[in-house]
């Protein structure tokens, strides 16, 4: 029995990324609908990254569409996101607002500098509080809010150059179309 | 292609080949194709070569499954005419893939971008030698060159075999031969390097710009020979225990293999540790990234089993635990080249829109991993076989260093599938990252430091207590002593004491045990390989421990906004930045920064890190580092504080790095030792009827 114990540790640990991978198959992680789509994005009140004396709220992002992509320097994901956010910055046609989640301000700027920035505003929550409010429960995720604080769009995971394509900037194209 | 789909939506952004890449930078390639540049139909070709390394491909894998399949029945039946099959079959893979390899070289190198994979990963500007080097730069290619170094190892393994007995060699080159069986129907069936692409495109992609890097070219190849040749002392386990109770010696011949393997994998991560830490701009030297740690474990699983080894072949116990330690190192060798490979580590989800190749690896590895553990459980030496021990003996103290190892693994591999399973099982993303690695790792690490001088003075069997005391005191006053005086130099950091204690503590037993053979072995005899090897390798844990703790403890980290002009001090050194400037190089330009260091007054060295941008517009940073044995100086270039102005401010990295070269030079000190011990000349199998003769446990030398 002893003897068998490897064994069966090890099909233990197979069955698990079976089911996993049977799963994915099953259920595409973003397709589950976020509550709060469509709604009014809660309100936030948070430091700037570079300047934490200086405090970015909901109301002072109104009147302009932006996708806040959330993340941090300890998320491997990210990453792998991050030179196609760089990319695409330019070209997106909204303002691209970076959420630093759950990080050391002094962490997130070196990563940020080690990699570069593609965003125009950099917002700090260190303690992930306010990030509980917009459901987020991992990073990356990105989430389109419009000109009138409405989330229009949301993403789990990384953005991908297929994703980017095929979801992110039809997404907004649809917001721009609609309120010009 | 069918797949094109799934290749752009995932595995292109895991580019990174199974080296160290911590996954966080690995730079995604960005746009697909660019159709505004103008092809050059002079410098492309477009032939029908690739479709014959396909067939290369599909023929290697039937000599494959000769190998595999014929000379286990001949064993198995006493059939000598099959057995005669696992060489020949074995010579013939090697020459199929080395020539499906070659061809796809040869597409690389002439601009084939009709193949898919090469237009995916190489394009017109980049030089021939990283065109080379992309062959391994993603999933295809690099399985390919996983498939060639297992050929390698398995045509030296046919050589240097004949003298094994007929039955066991051919057990051991079939079981080679299956393994080769699963990775050529996975490249044929599920990643075939030489898909089309029509139409052609006039250019290709780019090589993922991290890997565009002198140390990267070679990192894979080293990593992936210490990864695979694991598989030798796999297959002599197999062999082993299919042999039954009756074959035991084929540790002894499994060891050398063993070590060199280990010593390949050592050399593999102490290159990309040393990539990583010249090329990130962070100045760290290790992540506890998922990918790194993919090499980390087979890596501590070998180090267990070379020593697990020994005790088994000079005593004969221990004997199921070294099986099961092969099977591990092999199996972990195995999950780390498909973690990395297949994207599952960032996320689960890579398989969502293609699932064949994680059901594919997942098969695979249930067959190798699951089939060879069920077989240790239904085969191994059911009774606890050679000489007894007592508490204090050899034997203890490498299986307390075994058991530490295995655990540090064991934590390892739960720290690097946790995120995993909870994302399996959609509990969301759960990091654990490296303040879980960096508290436990030590932790564990801690009694074989403590132990390490002690094992060589034990006896076999029963040690003798008394030995102990006065080795004891000895090591202690070496390691106070020394911890004294360095507390006086490094300013009573308590780190950097304790580093400079363990070190001391470690070597004075290296030294000690090093004397005691001087004084006490004829010459000539004094220092066999194995000896030699175990030492060298002993005092490498020293100096890495050294560059460990003391750089980690007295390192400098200045984040600073530099204009040309300022000086920044940092210790007796002065950091001069001295602007920036627009350099070009063959594929790629680059903002580069001057910095003058002078130390008191006298100029050290000018430093030029850059910050490079590629052509499809992946920024990269080239830190600049002046190496020394004792100190490294090394500058990142990070923003211009004023986007648009790069003559202005800049956003630097200052770094002052007491000790990190030690780091590597330990490392490089354990792989010599590997290497020393394999080159034993006890070794060398003289014939089958000798090495039959002595399948009794070696009487102790030492």
């Amino acid at each position: 029995m002893n003897r068998l114990l490897p064994f069966i540790g090890f099909m233990l640990l197979v069955g698990l990324f079976g089911f996993g991978i049977w799963w994915n198959t099953r259920h595409d992680p973003n397709a589950i609908p976020t509550p709060l789509l469509n709604k009014p994005a809660p309100a936030f009140n948070l430091p700037k990254l570079y300047e934490p004396a200086q405090t970015v709220s909901k109301a002072d992002l109104l009147g302009q569409p932006y996708l806040l992509n959330v993340f941090a320097s300890w998320c491997i994901e990210c990453g792998v996101e991050h030179p196609v956010l760089q990319a695409a910055a330019p070209t997106l046609g909204v303002k691209l607002v970076g959420y630093n989640y759950k990080d050391a301000p002094a962490d997130a700027k070196a990563w940020l500098a080690a990699h570069g920035s593609p965003y125009a505003l950099l917002i700090a929550d260190e303690s992930g509080q306010t990030a509980i409010d917009f459901g987020v429960y991992g990073a990356p995720e990105s989430f389109l809010i419009d000109a009138r604080g409405v989330i229009r769009y949301k993403h789990i995971g990384p953005i991908t150059p297929e994703i980017l394509a095929t979801k992110v900037k039809p997404a907004i194209a649809a917001m721009l179309k609609e309120a010009p | 292609m069918g797949n094109r789909e799934w290749e752009t939506a995932t595995h292109e952004r895991h580019a990174s080949p199974l080296a160290c890449i911590p996954e966080h930078i690995a730079h995604a390639r960005l746009d697909p194709l660019d159709e505004s540049r103008i092809p050059n139909p002079e410098s492309r070709h477009t032939t029908m070569t690739p479709e014959l390394g396909q067939l290369a491909l599909i023929l290697a894998l039937l000599l494959a499954l000769a190998q595999g399949v014929l000379p286990l029945i001949g064993a198995w039946r006493g059939n000598r005419a099959l057995m005669a099959v696992a060489r020949p079959a074995a010579a013939g893979q090697a020459v199929f893939v080395a020539f499906a390899f070659g061809i796809l070289v040869w597409a690389f190198v002439h601009f084939d971008f009709s193949v898919q994979y090469v237009a995916d990963n190489s394009n017109l500007e980049l030089p021939w030698y990283y065109r080379v080097a992309a062959v391994w730069g993603a999933h295809e290619g690099s399985l390919l060159l996983w498939i060639l170094i297992l050929n390698v190892w398995t045509v030296a393994l046919a050589a240097f075999s004949q003298k094994l007995p007929e039955v066991f060699a051919s057990r051991v080159l079939a079981v080679m031969g299956l393994i080769a069986v699963g990775f050529l129907a996975f490249i044929v069936f599920t990643s075939d390097p030489f898909g089309r692409l029509l139409p052609m495109p006039g250019d290709g992609a780019d090589l993922n710009p991290v890997l565009q890097d002198p140390g990267m070219t070679i990192h894979p190849p080293v990593l992936y020979t210490g990864y695979v040749g694991f598989s030798v002392a796999f297959a002599f386990a197999i062999a082993g225990l299919l042999g039954g109770e009756l074959e035991q010696a084929w540790v002894r011949w499994a060891r050398p293999w063993t070590n060199v393997a280990w010593a390949f994998l050592t050399l593999g991560i102490v290159a990309g540790s040393w990539w990583a830490y010249a090329e990130l701009g962070w100045g760290g030297w290790w992540f506890w990234d998922p990918v790194e740690n993919a090499s980390f474990m087979p890596w501590l699983v070998g180090a267990a089993l070379i020593h697990a080894q020994a005790v088994t072949e000079k005593r004969g116990s221990l004997r199921a635990w070294t099986i099961l330690l092969s099977i591990f190192a092999f199996s972990l060798s195995l999950l780390g080249t498909f973690l990395v490979r297949s994207g599952v580590l960032t996320s689960v989800h890579a398989f969502a829109s293609d699932p064949r190749r994680g059901v594919f690896i997942l098969a695979f590895l249930t067959i190798v991993v699951g089939g060879s553990l069920l077989l240790y459980a239904l085969r191994a030496p059911k009774v606890v076989g050679g000489k007894s021990f007592k508490v204090v003996s050899r034997e203890t103290a490498l299986l307390i260093g075994n058991l530490m190892f295995a655990v540090a693994a064991a934590m390892v591999l739960l720290g690097t599938l946790f995120p995993l399973i909870g994302d399996a099982l959609n509990l969301g993303r759960i990091s654990v990252g490296p303040p879980y690695f960096g508290f436990l790792f030590p932790l564990l690490m801690a009694p074989v430091v403590l132990l390490m001088p002690f094992g060589p003075f034990l006896r076999w069997g029963k040690g003798d207590a008394s030995v102990l005391k006065s080795l004891l005191l000895r090591v202690l006053i070496a390691a106070l002593a020394c911890a004294i005086i360095a507390a006086f130099l490094v300013d009573g950091k308590l780190k950097a004491i304790v580093g400079v204690a363990a070190a001391t503590w470690i070597a004075a037993g290296v030294l000690l045990y090093a004397y005691k053979r001087w004084r006490e072995a004829p010459r000539g005899r004094r220092y066999p390989g194995e000896m030699a090897g175990m030492l060298l390798a002993h005092l490498g844990v020293a100096v890495f421990v050294v560059g460990v703790l003391l750089s980690e403890s007295l390192s400098v980290t200045r984040d600073v906004r530099m204009a040309p002009g300022e000086i920044q001090h940092i210790g007796s050194y002065d950091f001069r930045f001295d602007g920036v400037h627009r350099v070009t190089g063959p594929n790629w330009k680059a903002d580069q920064g001057v910095v003058t260091v002078t130390r008191d007054g006298k100029q050290i060295i000018v430093m030029h890190p850059q910050k490079r941008t590629y052509p499809r517009g992946q920024v990269q940073t080239e830190s600049a580092v002046d190496a020394g044995a004792f100190r490294d100086l090394y500058v990142a270039l990070g923003e211009p504080m004023d986007a648009g102005n790069i003559e202005g401010a800049w956003a630097l990295r200052l770094y002052y790095k007491p000790f990190i070269r030690w780091i590597w030079g330990g490392g490089l000190l354990m792989m010599l030792g590997g290497f020393t011990c394999a080159a034993d000349k006890r070794f060398r199998v003289r014939r089958a009827a000798a090495v039959r003769e002595d399948l009794l446990p070696q009487e102790t030398r030492a």
